[in-house]
């Protein structure tokens, strides 16, 4: 977007050169391995993988919840222009719920059974504002009705197994919004739900991006839901950011061959398929990446340099970079709008896959 | 009401750091759901890891990674297990043999531990006596825990009338304190080690048969269990080939758990008169017999406690050292 | 229909007694259901948590005693049979579970596992045969014979589906249940195993009832869609058809709910349904779909929706679409 959107002032939250290891007997995993993430104010960012790509502990380590094994051993996370990078415990704990909160998938085990919800969403207001008890309890109530929980003052003296999958999510949205942080991050939050449901969150979501300019970091497999509410989406694998674009720009110029991969190998509602394309192989044991590309051993297009050289993220256009080699000509000589060669680029991509396809067949 | 929620907040910030401890509580410990999550990819990356090695195997040496307390003690248990089979090579003396010259002696080179009342070597005594307490400790324990084990499959697994007759009849037991009820058995059959391995076996079946009944009533429920039915294997065939297995690692930590309490009731059995009787060189008799010196010679009550202590200790901490690798079902309870 | 009817269910009911507090409860899983599965094809059963749909499935091949109703398979009316007399009809029928994690016995290993069914009805001579016959069966799914003697947990989660499904042709059945198959598993990992239960279906000429709740899924992989709210049946029809054209109000919904991968088709315009699943404890009267129905009226209350025919279509509802 614009220029100003990269100043580091404007950022809700910033991410730099984020690495977390896990550190177990059999050797130090990467999981997160060199992560930028930029949250403008009021912007869904989508963080999309398959299970074990890194986006999860990618939120654990800005929320400073990695626990041992786990570490974060390098980059900085900036919020609101702030480090808190190496806060202690304590002063983590004060901007967690206040700045910046997250939400689970499975909201049951977020919540403690014995207490009423209400009372839980009261704590955590009592817990971070100077206000009286009734006070904070108005405030529950008024959260319940803005996350669209029917009967809220009926609700506030519910206990969590008296709820819904769907209710119970809005009262974690709800604790998670008390404080009006800037930035919240939802780990698949619409994963355990039943559809029609997920389209409520999804929407509640879109409303609280729009009526309190709050960022929302949306960790998703689904690439239905990114394309449903997203702004700006990175797709991660194997720890590492594999394609960052503007979510129109992805869907329509999908780079790289693992976002197309995965992007294909989803059914689709709108036609027929006789066979799914699949990305052969299997996710790599993140002990031991390949030398190089981390998609090389499954990638159709992989060279000799592939295996031997790690690639860089390269613009493939406006707000659009790709970690892959088939991108970095492009990169260089982008700067001169040279179209051809894109198109080329482009064209030499579903050439192969048009291949790959008769060969499967 | 007020008392209520004062409770309330005590429970959830007493001490220092409250403030930090709520808010993770409020925030971070959502976290459990996230700490399982990271759990089970440190998991997932390990399994991925191990490639040909075995569950077992596995589990045995992060048991020795983790807990040294569990390993010592494991060594310890064989150490004492082979002095005891062998004692007629380990002790220095016949445990029987009395030498009224030289009665209640102190402990010295000749006599580590001192001799007792009719002049008998006490750390012969003890070594021997080591040989009936381990054999108290297993023999007892692997009967009830076998007549436990097959009660609790049958009940959870058959359930309705079977199981009621089963389980009540486990309620009946465990209302009786089980050391009462073996000094009931003791009473009527008489003394005697023979007798107090039937009383054991007897008394302690029915924990073991709770126990396995809950693990069957949840294992029936898994999707395997599911599978093999759907396939059209057998009732008895599904318990032993696929609920027993299962069940496998929370009785094995039983059972060590399970011989600490055994060893106890004999050496309260034999202390109460009612169990080994003399010449035999029960550890429990040796505690009775010691009594009267207990001011003037003390080693001769301090071996025979130290060594039913140590025996003891040492069959709990691989209990807890094992329960903790094997059985994270045990450990809610 | 020139189609051989292969299973066909009538009024069939499941109800789960629950004990709440004080008194006792009913629980009602499934609701008078009729249904035929043909030969051959692959008939989803499609719907939110607590439909019921898992239930009908296990219904369907008594993996549960149905409350009340009757189930025939090939004519043979199963419901009523003895343990013993229903033996043979048990191979002809099996079922595949969602999660791949709980779904094989840790303790076992993979040979063992795929070699039960094989064991339990004496299909192979010793043991050589035995060991040959499964690893017919892991090559036939994908998993390289060298990984026989391993246990569950030290493969993916995609393999181990591929293990629960060689396991489930071993008796070579005529229907296979699949419950949820893929909902557990990475997009790129259900792919292969959807191209994978297709494939086997040409080959062996298997009758699939797949039961999901993913609608993309189910286009791709269905000839013919069942789809249920609340333990009763919305809507049954061709998978085309009922995609292009959905009849009940419910599963349009249920179709313009998903989000689907092109962000130009987002749904800020589209009506989405509001309000939670009633609980099956305490189903509304009359159409059960009618607290959360745009469209209701009076009568939905009052009766419960008669089946109409549309076409090859049957519809349950008082007020049909288009």
């Amino acid at each position: 977007m614009e220029e100003e959107m990269k100043n580091e002032e404007e950022l809700a939250l910033q991410i730099r050169n984020l690495k977390s290891c896990f550190f177990t007997s059999k050797g130090v995993v990467p999981a997160v391995d060199d992560v930028s993430i930029d949250v403008p104010p009021g912007k869904i960012i989508g963080l999309v993988g398959e299970s074990g790509c890194g986006k999860s502990m990618t939120a654990m380590s800005v929320m400073g919840l990695l626990r041992h094994p786990g570490k974060v051993v390098g980059g900085s996370i900036l919020l609101n222009g702030r480090d808190i990078t190496h806060l202690s415990a304590k002063e983590r704990s004060k901007v967690r719920g206040n700045e910046i909160s997250m939400i689970f998938q499975e909201p049951m085990t977020s919540l403690n059974p014995v207490y009423p919800v209400g009372r839980q969403v009261q704590e955590a207001i009592l817990l971070h504002q100077k206000v009286s008890k009734e006070e904070a309890k108005k405030q529950v109530i008024e959260i319940f009705r803005q996350v669209g929980i029917p009967e809220p003052e009926k609700r506030y003296r519910s206990y969590p197994h008296q709820l819904s999958g769907g209710l119970r999510q809005r009262v974690m949205i709800g604790m998670a919004m008390v404080c009006r942080p800037k930035v919240m991050i939802a780990d698949e939050p619409t994963t355990a739900l039943d559809v029609t449901i997920e389209a409520q969150i999804l929407r509640l979501m879109k409303k609280l991006r729009d009526d309190f300019g709050t960022s929302i970091i949306l960790i998703t497999h689904n690439m239905g839901v990114v394309a449903e509410v997203c702004d700006y989406v990175y797709v991660m694998y194997a720890g590492k950011v594999m394609e960052e674009a503007e979510t129109f720009a992805l869907f329509e110029n999908t780079s790289h061959p693992y976002t197309r991969g995965l992007l294909r190998s989803i059914p689709r509602l709108d036609q027929r398929e006789e066979r799914l394309y699949t990305i052969k192989g299997v996710v790599p044991n993140l002990l031991h990446l390949p030398q190089g590309c981390s998609f090389c051993t499954r990638c159709p297009y992989a060279k000799e340099e592939c295996f031997l050289k790690r690639p860089e993220l390269y613009e493939a256009g406006r707000e659009h970079k790709v970690r892959c080699f088939l991108f970095r000509e492009r990169s260089a000589e982008g700067e001169s709008g040279n179209s051809a060669e894109s198109a080329a680029a482009g064209s030499v991509l579903s050439e192969n896959e048009r291949s790959l396809e008769g060969g499967m067949a | 009401m007020d008392k209520r929620k004062n409770r309330l907040r005590e429970s959830t910030d007493a001490g220092a750091g409250a403030e930090m401890r709520q808010a993770d509580r409020v925030y971070g410990a959502q976290a459990g759901g996230a700490d399982g999550l990271q759990a089970g990819y440190a998991d997932a990356l390990e399994a991925e890891a191990i490639g040909e090695a075995e569950t077992w195997k596995e589990q045995l040496k992060k048991l020795a990674r983790q807990n040294k307390l569990a390993v010592f003690s494991a060594v310890l248990i064989g150490v004492i297990l082979l002095i005891a089979v062998f004692a007629p090579v380990t002790a220095p003396y016949d445990p029987y043999a009395q030498d009224l010259v030289n009665r209640l002696a102190a402990p010295s080179a000749q006599h580590w531990l001192g001799t007792d009342d009719l002049g008998r070597d006490m750390a012969s005594r003890i070594i021997y006596g080591a040989r009936i307490s381990m054999a108290i400790g297993l023999l007892p324990t692997m009967i009830s825990m076998v007549i436990g084990t097959i009660l609790g499959l049958i009940a959870g697994y058959y359930g309705g009338k079977v199981d009621f007759v089963i389980m009540r009849l486990a309620d009946v037991m465990l209302a009786f304190p089980s050391l009462l009820l073996a000094m009931v058995i003791m009473y009527t059959m008489g003394g005697g080690l023979v007798n107090i391995f039937i009383a054991l076996s007897l008394v302690n079946w029915a924990g073991t048969a709770r126990i396995v009944r809950s693990q069957t009533l949840s294992l029936k429920e898994a999707e395997y269990v599911e599978a093999a039915r759907s396939i059209g294997v057998k009732g008895r065939t599904i318990l032993l080939r696929h609920i027993l297995p299962n069940c496998l690692p929370s009785l094995i930590v039983l059972f060590t758990l399970n011989i600490p309490s055994a060893i106890l009731s004999e050496a309260s059995l034999s202390f109460l008169g009612v169990g080994a009787q003399p010449p035999s060189a029960s550890w429990g008799l040796a505690v009775v017999r010691g009594k009267k010196y207990l001011f003037t010679e003390p080693w001769l009550s301090i071996a025979p406690c130290a060594a039913i202590m140590i025996v003891v200790l040492a069959f709990n901490f691989l209990g807890d050292g094992l329960r903790d690798v094997l059985d994270p079902y045990l450990k809610e309870q | 229909m020139t189609q051989n009817v292969l299973l066909e269910a009538k009024n069939l009911v499941k109800e789960f007694p629950v004990s709440r507090g004080r008194g006792k409860q009913t629980v009602h899983a499934v609701s008078d259901v009729n249904l035929t599965i043909y030969e051959g094809e692959t008939l989803a059963l499609v719907g939110e948590s607590g439909c019921g749909k898992s239930t009908l499935g296990r219904l369907l091949i008594r993996l549960l005693p149905a409350t009340s109703g009757e189930v025939f398979f090939q004519g043979a009316k199963i419901t009523a049979m003895k343990e013993m007399e229903f033996a043979p009809y048990r191979r002809q029928m099996q079922i595949i579970f969602q999660d791949p994690y709980a779904s094989l016995n840790p303790r076992m290993k993979v040979l063992d596992i795929i070699a039960e069914p094989l064991v339990t009805y004496g299909l192979a001579a010793n043991k050589k045969e035995l060991e040959n016959q499964v690893m017919e069966l892991m090559d036939l799914v994908g998993i390289p014979r060298e990984f026989r003697n391993r246990y569950p947990h030290q493969f993916s989660g995609g393999q181990r589906q591929r293990i629960g499904i060689a396991r489930a042709i071993a008796l070579q059945p005529k229907l296979i249940v699949c419950d949820e198959p893929v909902s557990a598993l990475d997009v790129s990992i259900q792919s292969q195993v959807l191209n994978l239960l297709k494939d086997l279906q040409e080959q062996r000429k298997l009758t699939y009832l797949f039961i999901s709740h993913d609608l993309s899924v189910v286009k791709f992989i269905a000839s013919r869609v069942c789809v249920m709210f609340l333990g009763t049946i919305c809507e049954i029809g061709g998978t085309d058809e009922l995609y292009e054209k959905p009849l009940h109000p419910y599963t349009r919904f249920l179709l313009d709910a998903i989000p689907q991968a092109d962000p130009r088709l987002r749904s800020q315009e589209k009506e989405i349904l509001t309000g939670e699943i009633p609980s099956p404890v305490n189903p509304p009267s009359g159409c059960r779909f009618r607290t959360r129905c745009p469209y209701a009226r009076d009568i939905c209350s009052q009766q419960a929706p008669p089946c109409k025919t549309v076409g090859n279509r049957q519809v349950f509802c008082h007020f049909p679409l288009g």
